[in-house]
């Protein structure tokens, strides 16, 4: 199906069943159970899922399959956000051609880069697109300021022009951005013997340009452009030997990575019309890399994995607090109760980062495929136990 | 002219400190060959081993002083540290006011040993893996002492003062015939600049005039070699390891009374000291000061307001602007050796 084999179909299929019914499965908790806040299907989070997914589904283009490791994929990010801020502020509030033109800035932006970048590799190569994402954070703050106002961030006010649509609404308040008129916070809340299950436009938009985005990236590692991506890590120097240029197969992969990271700008900002500077610091580039790394660079649905799994827990344990701790751990005596308590209180609540630095490392060390490999690891385990006889079930092929 | 002077000033003691770091994380590169994103961490560290001890030294019990009442006309309680009370106030007080001085002796085997532990039981064991998972592995760890520290001490910087002696400005511009109050410098900026130039001196006399040095720096051309000579490289090298993460926290403990410390300066050093190291060219000593200097100066010359009038914003960016335009005509850096992370 789509030209794909039938094992990438089913993975995609897989995929789009989990990001369609993600209002479902992400609420598997009754509203009032004490557990409704391990429930992560409300629209913000969900948005925040599937945008990030296409952000660390474009940063794995190019480090998984060339291994450039670049440190500065959140200036695409944050020009993305911008240029569809700026969409907003001046043609209409649909989120159409703000997200086509945050793609094609982020894209011209990766062209520049990394036709700069790409001409060394390895270690410097980080360097440098460290160096652009500082300078553009830096510019941003400062002498851009006209463009993208500073540490307030860009916003929208009520006396933009708006060609195409309107300044204001009837009621004087700046109008909400929309597809079509179908407005992009409008939400359908269905409420089912104590589930309340919500579905917004927003996510929904986003979870089709994910779909869609996945489906590329599939296309993209299957495709003879990618196997000269997979080369390009493997063994360079060979390439060149045999009289291959490869700069402009690792110049497309830049800018298509930094496409998608426009893109996931160009989402957010629709999803919520600001756009800060902040978003273009090398730590939120940092936390893309963590992601991919996380859920298991070079595959598939290891990047959407990585960047569901840091989301949600980063969600979920800032909401832990030492009361919830404490109805938790309320069945043990007192004094064994406290002592619970405080050794798992520097990880929860604004303690977050720590306990995934920890966990990050840890993948790192013990687990360098991610998620996807510990799974990997783990379905072999069950294979074995259940023909011990058979030692060929145990090579399985890795299923990216 | 004096304009020129205090920029070159100015940018010493923040060269000085992109010197020390770049020299660590230089000596890391050469001798283990391994990328240290921890290495900002170790910095944060050694300022937090200054705010320590000032913590420290400030331990106090409560005790009536007779000789004193408050406003409503009941004897007062007054805080007196310990040291204080041990070695006389006059004494404890200079103590406490030397902190910072202090707190190198009190950095020195706390960092030696941090260093130790981190190769130790860490980076021994991704020597053979490649840069990518080096630089991600040292990276976690980061934002692991970085969130440690925080938890520990708050999010907010802390202010630890330089020793009353040292607090005032120092009129350099009399000394040279300039106007009196053209240029003038604070005395801790000074005390900075020169801790750190005997540091790498030290640094780099150590690796050139011992024997010890000597065997680190065979080991730095060609490790094996040096190995089938029946010299135990690899506990050298720990060393190294334990010196440079020493080199950087010396550096923070100094920087202290510059910058108050917050747990995320390190953070905000290791990546300028990275583009310095590269600046300077990977695995060179030299290279990794001058370049640190000269970033430093390069700096604080693009924060003139003149500079600044004819390119907007240049201050922000004029390290990176020259770290591209070296990286791009000088692949290798200012004096980077031949051969070195080149695949």
């Amino acid at each position: 199906m789509f030209g794909l084999n039938k094992k990438d179909t089913s993975l995609l299929l897989v995929v789009a069943v989990l990001t369609l019914f993600a209002p479902f499965i992400l609420n598997p908790f009754p509203t009032e159970s004490g557990l409704a806040q391990f429930n992560a299907g409300y629209p913000d989070l969900m948005q925040r899922f599937v945008i990030f997914g296409i952000f660390a589904v474009g940063f794995n283009i190019l480090f998984g399959l060339t291994g450039y490791l670049s440190f500065g994929h959140a200036a695409f990010l944050g020009v993305g956000s911008y240029s569809a801020v700026w969409m907003f502020k001046l043609l209409s509030m649909n989120v159409i051609p703000a997200i086509i033109l945050s793609v094609i800035v982020a894209g011209l932006f990766a062209l520049l880069i990394g036709f700069v970048s790409l001409r060394r590799s390895g270690i410097y190569f980080s360097i440098l697109t460290l160096a652009f994402a500082q300078m553009s954070f830096n510019l941003a703050y400062s002498v851009l300021t006209p463009i993208t106002n500073g540490e307030t961030g860009l916003q929208l006010t009520l006396d933009d022009p708006r060609i195409l649509g309107v300044s204001a609404t009837a009621d004087g308040s700046i109008p909400v951005t929309s597809l079509f008129g179908l407005e992009m916070r409008s939400t359908y809340e269905m409420a089912v013997a104590g589930w309340n299950f919500q579905f917004s436009a927003g996510y929904y938009l986003c979870a089709i340009i994910m779909l869609v985005s996945f489906y590329i990236a599939v296309r993209i590692f299957r495709s003879p452009f990618g196997l000269m991506l997979r080369a390009v890590k493997c063994n360079q120097n060979r390439m060149r030997y045999t009289g291959l240029n490869t700069r402009p197969y690792t110049l497309a992969a830049f800018v298509i990575s930094g496409m998608y990271a426009g893109l996931a700008g160009g989402l957010m900002a629709s999803m919520d019309p600001l756009a800060g500077a902040e978003r273009m610091q090398w730590t939120a580039s940092g936390e893309v890399v963590l992601m991919t790394i996380l859920g298991g660079a070079g595959t598939l649905i290891g990047p959407v994995l990585g960047a569901g799994f840091i989301k949600y827990f980063e969600n979920i344990f800032s909401k832990i607090n030492d009361n919830v701790l404490h109805q938790w751990f309320g069945f043990l005596p007192d004094g064994i109760e406290d002592f619970v308590v405080f050794i798992i209180h520097p990880f929860i609540g604004k303690g977050w980062h720590l306990t995934l630095g920890i966990l990050f490392m840890l993948v790192v060390i013990y687990l360098p495929g991610g998620l996807v490999e510990g799974g990997q690891r783990i379905s072999r385990l069950f294979k074995k136990n259940k023909s011990s006889d058979d030692g060929a079930a145990a090579k399985t092929t890795p299923a990216e | 002219m004096d304009a020129i002077l205090l920029q070159i000033l100015n940018g010493l003691d923040k060269g000085s400190a992109y010197a020390l770091i770049a020299l660590g994380l230089t000596l890391i590169f050469g001798t283990l060959g391994v990328v240290n994103f921890a290495h900002g961490a170790l910095f944060m560290i050694g300022a937090f081993c200054a705010v320590t001890l000032q913590r420290i030294l400030n331990l106090s019990y409560e005790e009536i002083d007779p000789t004193q009442t408050d406003f409503l006309g009941n004897p007062l309680v007054v805080k007196v540290p310990y040291v204080q009370a041990w070695f006389g106030p006059e004494m404890g007080g200079s103590i406490i006011d030397w902190s910072v001085p202090l707190a190198i002796l009190f950095a020195i085997p706390v960092m030696i040993f941090v260093g130790f532990a981190m190769e130790r039981g860490l980076i021994k064991h991704f020597y053979k893996r490649p840069h990518a998972d080096q630089i991600l592995v040292t990276f976690g760890l980061a934002i692991v002492l970085q969130e440690v520290v925080k938890y520990f001490y708050g999010a907010n910087p802390i202010p630890t003062g330089a020793p009353e002696a040292f607090r005032g400005s120092f009129d350099f511009g009399v000394l040279l015939g300039f106007d009196p109050n053209a240029i003038i410098y604070p005395y801790w900026r000074l005390i900075y600049f020169a801790f750190a130039a005997v540091i790498i001196g030290g640094v780099f006399s150590f690796l050139q005039f011992t024997t010890f040095g000597m065997v680190v720096r065979a080991g730095m051309a060609d490790r094996e070699t040096v190995g089938l000579l029946g010299i135990n490289i690899d506990k050298r090298f720990t060393f190294m390891f334990g010196l440079a993460a020493a080199v950087a926290g010396l550096a923070g403990v100094m920087y202290a009374p510059i910058n108050s410390p917050n747990y995320h300066m390190g953070m905000d050093f290791l990546v300028l000291s990275f583009v310095v190291v590269v600046v300077g060219g990977m695995g060179s000593l030299p290279g990794a000061v001058a370049a640190g200097f000269l970033l430093g100066i390069l700096e604080s010359f693009a924060s003139m307001n003149e500079i600044k009038s004819i390119i907007p914003g240049i201050d922000q960016i004029i390290i990176y602007v020259v770290a591209i335009i070296i990286l791009l005509t000088r692949p290798r850096g200012l004096m980077g050796r031949k051969g070195v992370m080149e695949d």
